[in-house]
Parts: structure tokens; C-alpha cells; sequence
């Protein structure tokens, strides 16, 4: 018991003015250390900046642009082609393309195989199209070049047809191209280049990201070349990625977390999904390529299933890999998202005389789905942009034809992006600028569906 | 109406009988190596409230526990000894811990609803049970809400999550959860501890109320809510042995059992006087 004094007699404590100097000081620890965490946040916010600035630079720019064929010289002097009327648009292509009319009459409107397009009758060939009746039974052959033409006028809209002038007759070709900076900045250095080095070239502000970069497959020629294929591939990749990691992640974190007792296998068995986790992807990738793609290349070519002409090199054996590769992240989150549900909401369902499977599914999985699902969708945005183990897996860095189902040859957004960046032309630069854009798009979107999903469906206690 | 089956009973128990609900006789119970309780036996009678009282750590909570074998889920438990309920002994290796939970519900010390709406926390057991026509779940959410005084205030609003109701009233919605799978026993763990003293008197009006239809056990810290509210009383100390190499090892014995009266006016051992009148614990 303490002597019950007001005043102590005796004190550990220091004297006043020690205790303001020392309390100085301390603060000033305190705003240095406030400062060492600003610089950090400002310092990682800058390079985000500035790798944003970098991708927007080379994404939008300055073209100059040479013709085969000016499209000025095929107008009269007052008329562009947007205004031209359709019927003097197909006489241009009539004019200037010659034998080159079927093929495009193809390309535009034939609905039978390439190899059957000489052969069938037309009445397949053009089946549901505007054509003249009396002609079905004729092969496209037969046809004379005005015939053809008003074909092609009946079937085409003004601006479909305005495109195929551009494609056709004019050819547009990227003679050099400048990144946004230069084009901002530096345009009277731009336009004296120009009028050096291509004197008959035009200069155009041009975005690389525009509707027909998202829809046309891949080309050789930077100009033409789109990221169709890349995206179909990407997304039949991540819904087979779900498909199969999901359940897989969510099923070895219910056993792990809820079933498993602590015996050493069991922690051994953690402790090896954590180093798992931190295993680079490319040993992934050597991985998938040595079962998926060759020992169960009967499973994963489709042979079994009857698909011919396939190797394991496909859709399945690429989501296989990347489904292994995200699966300890997928369980590791999944464990904690259960670890988050609280225990006494487990009595309560025991104490009702619930059954533990009963319990885990009306009482724990309700509660911790939000948390399942923000670190699945963050481990499938992982999946999303590696490039590594696919490479591996055997990605297909060239393909101009859609995959058409889980035993196709595929390509992926991030495999289209390496494969531009290895190219010498500047153009290539470009457009892969712009598959980047598309990309952290893809994955913004993913991540702001995590936020979403967390806000909206997490319980407080 | 037979609910464990009865041929599987062993010679040497005796039968409890109509007078007691579960009846504990020597039971022990361990957490891995370390004994937390040494021979507890006393009583639950029927349709009454015993109250079980204590100092912290002298597993108070582990032998409540135990009745309702909430313990298994604990690993490491262990339990010996007899707890009969129904002339079955609750340990014995035929009865499913599941089906014992169901006879003998639970309240827990902090209120615990689910995060479902109100009328799903209540429905939850019944489904569990199969109970799957709204009109019959209807019924009996309202007899229990009825029955744990909650009904008048959320009538209304059974949509409502139970997170948003106050600390009492997640309390009686506990309650009224426990009771919709119509249990012989309401197992009470400090069901006040957490709650303000006007909340407290309406759980302990409650429990009066409940106690025509139920046997209810209760743990309880607070000398006057067991001297208000039970029937019964047992008190539990801690007991300590120290070893020649210093270390200690301490665990929960049963020291006085017998009418809340009685043990309150005229307690039989000093230290259940001494613990009664705040000198410890």
C-alpha cells in the first residue's frame, strides 16, 4: 500500500523542462518518419504516373500517311469519299480493282467455305443476301463485273463501302509515326520531317486504340493488325482458369480450414501451399508444358474428344497451367476469408444442433463468400497478364483465326504485347502501347468488380 | 417418446430420475494434458434454474459446456466421468453429439446472430431439422419471438438483419433461436455479461418466464442476478497444487451445491461465505 500523500515524495518521472525537451524531440521523430511515408506514397504514385504517360504517349499520336492511290485524285475537286453516293464508290472499285471484284465480293458477303466460293451456286453463296433471283442457279463465274457490282451496292451501307474504297484502292500506308509528346509539342519539327523525307505523305492525328484494333485479327502489317484473336484467347482462358480453380481453392480451404486437425501433415501441407504461392511462373510453365501439354496431350489436344490435327498446345493445357499457378493464392485467400468468419457464429449453428457440413454451408461459406471472391478475382487478374509460363506452354505468338473452342491454338493479350515489343518497326511499339491499354483495362475492371463485391456483400459483426 | 435408444443402457448407471433433467455425476474434464475440472457431480432439476458461480478460470464454462457436448468442437476436449440426460449417459460412444445439441440448446455470452434477417436466425434451426413450409416455419418463428419477449418490438420488420438490433434484443433473439428447435435445456453462458442493467433484468424476467417449459442452466459473475434469478446454486473454486520444481498446476472444483437460499443465507463452507460477501474472486 502507497503512503497516502498528495504530493509524492519521491519521483521516476524527469523534471518538467527535461520532459519539454524530450517531448520536442520526439515530435520531431514523429515528422520525420511522417515525411518518410509521404515520400513513399509520392514516390510509388509518380511511377504509376509516369508509366501511365508512357503508355498513353505511344498509344495516340501523329501518322504520316502515303497513298497508292491519293484519294483526292479519284474524287472531283469540291467531293470527299464520305460524300460520294454509293453507285460512284463501286464504280471507283470497278475501275481500279479489276479481277480483285470477286474477292472482295467474298470477303464482303459469301457465306459458303473459301473452297467452295467458285464452285457452289449462288444461291448458297449469297444465301439471305440481296441478289437477283434468276441468277441461283448460276456460279459466281458466270457473273459479268456489273453484276457484281450492283451486288455489292445492293448489300453494302455508304460508309461499309467508303472502308472497302480506302482498303482497296487507296492503300494507306504508315510511312512514320510520332508518339504523342512529339505530336503535343514538337509539330513544326514533325511537319518539317515530313515534308523532307515524305514529301507526298499527309500528316493525321491517329489513335491505335480504335474499334478496329479490337475487332480485326492479328497482321503483319502494323497498321492492320488487331487484337481480336488476343482477347478471345484471353477470355476463354480466364473462364477455364475459374472454372477449375475456383472450386478446387474454395474445396482445399474448407478442408484445410475447417476439417483439418493440427497434426504435422496438415501444417506441413499449409506451409508448402504458402512456398507454392511464391513459386516463379515460368517453373509453372515448365510444369504445364511437361504434363498437360505432352503427357496428357491425348486429354488436352481434344483427341479424346474427337478434335483432329491438334497438339497439346492449346486453350486447356494453357488454362491448366495458369489454374495451377493462382491455386495456392486462391486457397491461401479463401483460408483467411473463413479464418474472418467468427467462431461464435460456428457455436451458434452447433448449438442448434447443426451438423459441421451444415454449419459451413449456411453459416460460414454465406459469411465468407465476399472475401472468397475479392481474392479470386485478384488472383485470376494475376492470371490475366502472365506471360511467362504460357510462353512455356506454347502460346501461339502469330494466328489470324479465332480459337473456336477449349482444344484450339490460342494467343493471349500479354503474349500479343511481348510479341509486338520484340519488333524493329516503330509501329509495332504502337499498337502494342495500345494492347497494354486494353489490357490494364481488362484488369482495372476486374479489380473495381472485387471493390464492388466487398463492399456490397461484407458483413460487420 | 424415445429419442436415443434405450436398450444400450449400461447395468451399473443409475436411472435419473423424473425429478432431474441431466444429472452430472464424476466428471472430469481435460484440455490436452491439463485437467481443467476435478469430479463434478451435482444435479439440473427439471422446469427450475440452477445458476453456477465462480472466480474466473474455475471452469464454470467448461462443465456448462460440456452438457451440450460444445466441448468436441474444442480440440484436445476430453470428458470423463457420466452426464445423463434421459437415463442415456451423453458420452456414451453411440449418441451423436449433433442430436444432444439439439436437446440441449445453447445461449452464448456475447449475442451471436447470424447474419441473416431476423426471421431467418430464428428459422434457422427448424430448417436444419427439415422443417421446410413457410406456414409451419411462420408459426413457429412467431411462438418463439413470442415466447423470448422479442415479438411486439420486430413483428414488423422480420426482414430486418439481427445485426441491427441493440445488444438486449440480439440477446432475446438468441434466446428465441435456442428455442425454436424446442430443446428440454437451455444452456445459458453468462447471457447478461455484455448487456446494461436494464437489458439484464428483461433476460432475467425472461428466464422466469421460460422456466414453465424449460430447465435452464446459467453461468453467471454477478452474485445477484444467480441470488435473483435461480433456483439452485453450485459454486465452483479454484484449487491450486504447487511441485517441488515450482511449478504450479491449478483446476476447478464443485464446493458447495444446494438452494440458492440456502446457499446465500447460510452458506456451508467458509469459502463459499468469503466468496459470497466479495472477500475473493
Amino acid at each position: 500500500m502507497r503512503a497516502q500523500t498528495t504530493q509524492p515524495t519521491t519521483t521516476y518521472m524527469p523534471p518538467d523542462e527535461v520532459f519539454r525537451q524530450r517531448l520536442a524531440a520526439r515530435n520531431r521523430r514523429g515528422l520525420f518518419s511522417r515525411i518518410l511515408f509521404y515520400a513513399s506514397v509520392f514516390t510509388a504514385l509518380l511511377v504509376l504516373v509516369i508509366l501511365f504517360l508512357n503508355v498513353l504517349n505511344e498509344t495516340f499520336g501523329t501518322v504520316a500517311v502515303q497513298y497508292e492511290i491519293p484519294p483526292e485524285t479519284l474524287t472531283t475537286a469540291v467531293t470527299s469519299l464520305d460524300e460520294l453516293e454509293k453507285g460512284d464508290l463501286v464504280a471507283i472499285l470497278d475501275e481500279h480493282v479489276g479481277r480483285r471484284f470477286r474477292v472482295i465480293l467474298r470477303n464482303a458477303l459469301s457465306q459458303v467455305p473459301d473452297e467452295q466460293y467458285t464452285t457452289a451456286p449462288l444461291r448458297d453463296v449469297f444465301n439471305g443476301k440481296i441478289f437477283p433471283a434468276e441468277l441461283g442457279n448460276h456460279v459466281i463465274g458466270d457473273l459479268e463485273q456489273h453484276q457484281l457490282a450492283s451486288i455489292l451496292q445492293s448489300n453494302l451501307s455508304q460508309s461499309q463501302l467508303r472502308d472497302l474504297v480506302m482498303r482497296e484502292v487507296v492503300v494507306e500506308e504508315v510511312v512514320a509515326s510520332w508518339p504523342l509528346y512529339d505530336t503535343l509539342f514538337n509539330k513544326d519539327e514533325i511537319e518539317a520531317v515530313t515534308a523532307e523525307e515524305y514529301p507526298e505523305a499527309t500528316l493525321r492525328f491517329k489513335s491505335w486504340i480504335n474499334r478496329d484494333f479490337l475487332t480485326t485479327p492479328m497482321s503483319s502489317v502494323p497498321e492492320l493488325a488487331g487484337i481480336r484473336t488476343a482477347i478471345l484467347g484471353t477470355v476463354y482462358v480466364i473462364l477455364i482458369v475459374l472454372a477449375v480453380s475456383l472450386p478446387l481453392g474454395v474445396g482445399a480451404a474448407i478442408y484445410l480450414e475447417e476439417y483439418a486437425d493440427d497434426s504435422r501433415i496438415n501444417r506441413m501441407i499449409e506451409t508448402n501451399i504458402r512456398n507454392l504461392a511464391g513459386v516463379p511462373s515460368i517453373i509453372y510453365g515448365m510444369l504445364g508444358l511437361a504434363i498437360f501439354v505432352r503427357l496428357l496431350a491425348a486429354l488436352t489436344s481434344g483427341a479424346v474428344f474427337g478434335v483432329e490435327d491438334s497438339n497439346g498446345r492449346t486453350i486447356v493445357s494453357a488454362a491448366l497451367t495458369l489454374a495451377l499457378l493462382i491455386l495456392p493464392i486462391i486457397i491461401i485467400n479463401a483460408q483467411e476469408a473463413l479464418r474472418a468468419v467468427p467462431s461464435t457464429l460456428r457455436e451458434a449453428s452447433f448449438g442448434l444442433g447443426a451438423t459441421q457440413w451444415q454449419t459451413i454451408w449456411h453459416t460460414v461459406l454465406p459469411s465468407a463468400i465476399p472475401g472468397i471472391l475479392t481474392g479470386t478475382i485478384l488472383a485470376v487478374s494475376r492470371a490475366i497478364g502472365e506471360t511467362a509460363p504460357l510462353i512455356v506452354v506454347g502460346a501461339s505468338t502469330f494466328i489470324v483465326t479465332d480459337p473456336d473452342g477449349p482444344f484450339s491454338k490460342f494467343t493471349v493479350l500479354p503474349i500479343q504485347i511481348f510479341q509486338w515489343t520484340s519488333r524493329p518497326e516503330a509501329e509495332f511499339r504502337d499498337i502494342a502501347a495500345a494492347a497494354i491499354i486494353v489490357l490494364l483495362l481488362l484488369m482495372l475492371a476486374m479489380n473495381a468488380t472485387a471493390i464492388i463485391l466487398r463492399n456490397r456483400y461484407s458483413v460487420r459483426y | 417418446m424415445a429419442v436415443f435408444p434405450r436398450e444400450i443402457v449400461k447395468p451399473n448407471t443409475m436411472l435419473s430420475n423424473e425429478r432431474y433433467a441431466v444429472e452430472l455425476r464424476h466428471v472430469n474434464i481435460f484440455y490436452g494434458r491439463y485437467q481443467a475440472v476435478k469430479n463434478i457431480s451435482f444435479p439440473i432439476e427439471r422446469h427450475k434454474i440452477t445458476a453456477l458461480i465462480g472466480p474466473s478460470g474455475c471452469g464454470k464454462s467448461s462443465v456448462l459446456r460440456a452438457i451440450n457436448r460444445m466441448n468436441d468442437l474444442v480440440p484436445g476436449a476430453r470428458v470423463e466421468g457420466e452426464i445423463i440426460y434421459r437415463n442415456q449417459n451423453l458420452y456414451a460412444d453411440y449418441v451423436d453429439p449433433v442430436e444432444v445439441r439439439r436437446r440441449i440448446g445453447m445461449v452464448f455470452q456475447k449475442p451471436n446472430p447470424f447474419p441473416k434477417s431476423i426471421f431467418d436466425n430464428v428459422a434457422y434451426g427448424p430448417r436444419l431439422l427439415g422443417v421446410k413450409k413457410k406456414s409451419v416455419l411462420d408459426e413457429i418463428v412467431e411462438h418463439s419471438l413470442r415466447q423470448a419477449a422479442l415479438w411486439d418490438e420486430v413483428k414488423n420488420d422480420l426482414k430486418k438483419s439481427g445485426l441491427a438490433l441493440s445488444g438486449g434484443q440480439q440477446q432475446r433473439l438468441c434466446i428465441a433461436r435456442a428455442i425454436a428447435v424446442e430443446p428440454d435445456v437451455i444452456l445459458m453462458d453468462e447471457p447478461a455479461s455484455a448487456l446494461d442493467p436494464i437489458a439484464t433484468q428483461r433476460i432475467e424476467e425472461l428466464m422466469r418466464e421460460l422456466q414453465s417449459n424449460y430447465t435452464i442452466a446459467i453461468v453467471t459473475h454477478n452474485m445477484q442476478q444467480a441470488q435473483r434469478a435461480s433456483d439452485y446454486t453450485a459454486f465452483f473454486n479454484i484449487r491450486k497444487q504447487r511441485f517441488d520444481d515450482g511449478t504450479e498446476t491449478r483446476w476447478g472444483e464443485l464446493v458447495e451445491f444446494g438452494r440458492t437460499d440456502d446457499v446465500f443465507m447460510s452458506p456451508e463452507k467458509e469459502e463459499t461465505a468469503d466468496y459470497i460477501a466479495g472477500r475473493f474472486g
